[in-house]
């Protein structure tokens, strides 16, 4: 009965970036940090014309959302959206996410782009969350020799997370 | 069916559509797929707290004249003026209130207002192609505004697109994210396009076809079409344990 994908097509950014949208909180909140990164291509080319969407839950793990009765902290979207640049480059200044329930601290992303039939879903994980990362049910479920691929880097103002759609260090996508 | 997590939340789970839904990321006839679909296999995610839950972006999100393309300039665009309208609902049939609803469109002439777009059909300076709406408590949207033209591209030999609108939803859940576009009715350009032709089951394809709706057409003003769109619904049985979840997959 569902409706299906489409594209995005070229043209995305006319309609879907908001100004706001890269800004999950507002810039001098504390703990705020970058997760920056490129999107590339099979070749390693990045890719111009893609969009990334992000949701998490607070510092607290919790989630601004019905099915969790626990309610997250007021004001807090956990929602980002960033359109790639020229080069490919996307950020979002966001919160650490909390520990959840039975998982690591995790932010949910959503990629779309021309070319890209159905949005593919990936992870962000935390370098500095070792024990949590070896126990987290989604990670164990993936090669091992592929997790890399969904653990950012940290850096300087935050984190750095690339997304490889295919080819060499081929970034772990999920069905969700 | 539902999952409990270790903090004792119950939390629905998202049933996954059948096979032919929606197009596979790998599509030989719409060349942009090769260099940006995933080879490797995609890993199955369980539904937690994180895919359960999604973004409910409130009328905050909306500007006065988001939902009438035609009146967001000083004069009125070009071409057809048309009523979009239709429900958004999940698989269940239950209509999904107070949702943002996004769209994005070509001019009359087929033209995006895109620096990268500059196939020889004029910018319409009346027309940008943007729309934002909220479903009301019963899930109905609705827009104004210009039917778009087709276009080509360069696919294939003398590709054209058929006229579509880009529409984009978020439900409530992130299981039910879709970006998908709208078609009209009888449109002579569907045979050769991959991009329509990418989702492999037939009335899957005809969920994106909207329909002539005469009964909303507005007299002496504007014709209308109507377009449903369908979410992911969730498992109707509810159970309580995540063992015999996995066994559904």
């Amino acid at each position: 009965m569902s409706t299906p994908s489409q594209t995005v097509g070229p043209y995305l950014s006319i309609g879907l970036p908001w100004e706001d949208g890269p800004t999950v909180v507002a810039e001098g909140t504390p703990g705020a940090v970058w997760i920056r990164g490129v999107v590339t291509d099979g070749e390693g080319t990045p890719v111009p014309d893609a969009m990334i969407e992000t949701w998490q839950a607070d510092a607290d793990g919790r989630f601004d959302h019905p099915e969790d009765p626990r309610g997250a902290r007021p004001g807090f979207r956990g929602f980002g959206r960033a359109a790639t640049n020229d080069a490919g480059e996307f950020g979002i200044l966001t919160v650490v996410p909390g520990e959840l329930p039975g998982e690591a601290p995790h932010i949910d992303v959503s990629v779309f782009a021309r070319g890209l039939l159905h949005r593919v879903v990936t992870r962000i994980y935390f370098p500095e969350n070792e024990r949590a990362n070896a126990a987290d049910p989604a990670l164990a479920a993936v090669p091992a020799e592929r997790r890399n691929t969904l653990i950012a880097e940290k850096t300087g103002d935050g984190y750095r997370f690339d997304v490889r759609l295919q080819g060499e260090g081929e970034t772990v996508f999920f069905d969700v | 069916m539902t999952t409990s997590t270790e903090s004792g939340l119950i939390l629905p789970k998202y049933r996954r559509d059948p096979e032919g839904t929606h197009p596979a990321l790998d599509d030989p006839g719409y060349k942009s797929t090769r260099l940006r679909h995933p080879k490797q296999p995609l890993v199955l995610l369980p539904h937690k707290l994180t895919e359960v839950t999604g973004p409910l972006l409130g009328p905050g999100r909306l500007g006065e004249l988001d939902n009438d393309l035609t009146r967001q300039h000083a004069e009125e665009p070009q071409g057809q003026r048309i009523l979009v309208h239709g429900k958004l609902l999940d698989g269940n049939g239950k209509p999904v209130p107070n949702s943002l609803v996004e769209i994005w469109q070509a001019n009359a002439g087929g033209r995006y207002r895109h620096v990268w777009d500059n196939w020889p059909s004029p910018v319409d300076p009346n027309f940008t192609g943007v729309g934002r709406t909220i479903t009301d408590a019963e899930g109905r949207y609705e827009f104004v505004t210009i039917k778009p033209g087709a276009y080509p591209w360069k696919n294939h030999d003398n590709a054209w697109r058929p006229a579509h609108i880009h529409f984009s939803v978020f439900g409530t859940a992130f299981t039910q994210r879709l970006v998908t576009q709208m078609y009209f009715p009888d449109d002579p350009l569907f045979f050769q396009d991959p991009i329509f032709n990418s989702v492999p089951d037939e009335k899957a394809r005809q969920r994106m076809v909207s329909r002539f709706d005469m009964s909303r057409t507005m007299p002496e003003w504007a014709l209308a079409f109507e377009f449903d769109i369908v979410l992911r619904g969730a498992e109707a049985t509810p159970f309580e344990n995540e063992e015999d979840e996995e066994e559904d997959e």
